[in-house]
């Protein structure tokens, strides 16, 4: 490297309408494949909690899918969808969301708890309300969690992409290794992690404002804990189970 | 299908420096390294978080951020600034990639046992190491196993991108093929690649079939 700097300040300033486009084109390929994940996951995990069977052949496939490495999908796709084209690297990603988004939706869904469900019949509550007003608000916390490690790892994977001509952030990478120039790939590295971040905060705050009862209750449960373990119990159990789940990934299918 | 034939019907590609063994070889050598190494960290540390609740929630926010880093920048950057004398340009980034999956759902799965079982296991007199050894690790396993699952095979799958700044592994078969516009060799070593991912999945099912108790997996009815 010789006394080439890490990081040469004047080319960010130089460059400051390209790094602008990148972002929001990194943005834009991160984003749409992690709804497009959970369109598709919302009524497939419906469909997987109503008609048990469906569950395992359907995370079997999504879990095939998932472990295909995103460089070989790019490139099988290319004829398809075409060189440096956003669909080429939107398709898989959207494939990935889903992997992690499916059995999100089922673990969330399965975490009503069955005198909550039959409270909600008992006071005449007709399915379609049940499952809008109470189960899948019930759902919300495993629903986000799964959401932010799709998200974040959207924004990142997007970078790969630049090795079929269309990576976003991932451009400044190429690039920086083509010129042996170190400043874009710092730039790049950085801005991708920000990027995951501030997405991650947002989905935080989503989640809070979805569910304002479980801030209530983990303040509820901070002043319990240790003091009463036992009563303290169901509270922790649940969260354990949520984000245990949920950080977990795709793969519940077969745990067993 | 007819690229498939064309790329594992050559000869020229099951020997030599470039033949399938070899890379094949070298892709499971990058693989299996960087993934001892991310679970010689990120176990212990997501066992000791899980079981003291010390720094849980530093550690798992600075995971998740860590889920962020870009492989394919980190890789780059560590070229540009190392060269690629010996595997180090690739363990880095690996080790970053499955450091995070492991250690959350390490710490996950030892802060999710039962507490009643916890205080059974120090009724029954164990110590705190006795107690982590014989009945949260256990009880744990299924998803430590899992995380280890996920970090496995997002490794094989990254490890393709190593062949971009000139190393080895199957991802040789798909950025040549790339460059060089032979796409029998790019969907060959896709092919390779998914069938390992495959495998270390296969693998995994295994083991935890082998190495999770009956009582804590559900195989064995309890009464």
């Amino acid at each position: 490297m010789g006394e080439e700097p890490l990081i040469r300040w004047e080319w960010i300033g130089n460059n400051g309408p390209l790094i602008r486009e990148l972002v929001a084109d990194n943005i834009i390929m991160a984003l749409v494949p992690v709804l497009v994940g959970l369109l598709v996951a919302l009524p497939l995990g419906l469909a997987a909690v109503r008609w048990r069977w469906l569950y395992q052949p359907t995370a079997g496939v999504v879990n095939v899918v998932y472990s295909l490495p995103s460089l070989a999908v790019f490139i099988v796709l290319l004829p398809i969808t075409g060189l440096a084209t956003r669909t080429t690297v939107m398709v898989p990603l959207a494939f990935y969301a889903l992997a992690v988004l499916l059995p999100a939706v089922v673990d969330g869904l399965d975490s009503v708890p069955e005198h909550v469900r039959q409270s909600a019949v008992a006071m005449g509550f007709t399915p379609a309300r049940r499952l809008l007003a109470v189960e899948l608000p019930i759902a919300v916390p495993v629903v986000l969690a799964g959401l932010r490690v799709a998200t974040v790892s959207s924004v990142s994977l997007v970078s790969v992409g630049a090795l079929v001509g269309r990576g976003g952030l991932g451009h400044l990478f190429t690039d920086g290794w083509q010129r042996q120039f170190p400043t874009p790939i710092v730039v790049g590295i950085v801005l991708i992690v920000l990027l995951a971040v501030i997405a991650d905060l947002l989905l935080v705050l989503i989640q809070r404002w979805l569910t304002p009862w479980s801030v209530a209750r983990t303040a509820t449960r901070r002043v319990t804990q240790g003091a009463a373990r036992a009563t303290a119990r169901p509270a922790a159990q649940s969260a354990g189970q949520l984000a245990g789940q949920s950080v977990a990934g795709p793969g519940r299918g077969d745990a067993a | 299908m007819n690229f498939l034939i064309d790329f594992f019907g050559d000869p020229a590609n099951w020997s030599g420096p470039d033949g399938i063994p070899l890379r094949f070889a070298e892709h499971l050598q990058y693989t299996g390294l960087s993934l001892l190494i991310a679970a010689l960290i990120a176990v212990p540390l997501g066992l000791w978080i899980g079981h003291t609740g010390r720094g849980a929630l530093a550690v798992v926010l600075s995971a998740n951020a860590a889920r962020a880093l870009p492989t394919l920048g980190l890789l780059v950057l560590i070229v540009l600034l190392m060269g690629v004398g010996s595997d180090a340009p690739v363990l880095i980034p690996l080790v970053a990639l499955a450091v995070p999956p492991i250690l959350v759902n390490t710490y996950e799965g030892i802060r999710g046992v039962d507490p009643d079982l916890r205080d059974a296991a120090y009724g029954m007199g164990l110590r705190g190491g006795q107690v982590l050894g014989r009945v949260l690790v256990p009880v744990a396993l299924p998803l430590i196993l899992l995380g280890l699952r996920t970090a496995a095979i997002q490794v094989v799958a990254t490890a393709t991108v190593a062949a971009y700044v000139g190393l080895g592994g199957l991802g040789r078969y798909i950025i040549d093929g790339l460059a060089t516009q032979k796409y029998p060799l790019t969907v060959g070593g896709a092919v390779l690649v998914a069938l390992l991912a495959l495998a270390v999945q296969g693998l995994f099912t295994l083991i935890q079939r082998v190495c999770v108790s009956p009582g804590v997996s559900g195989r064995q009815k309890t009464r």
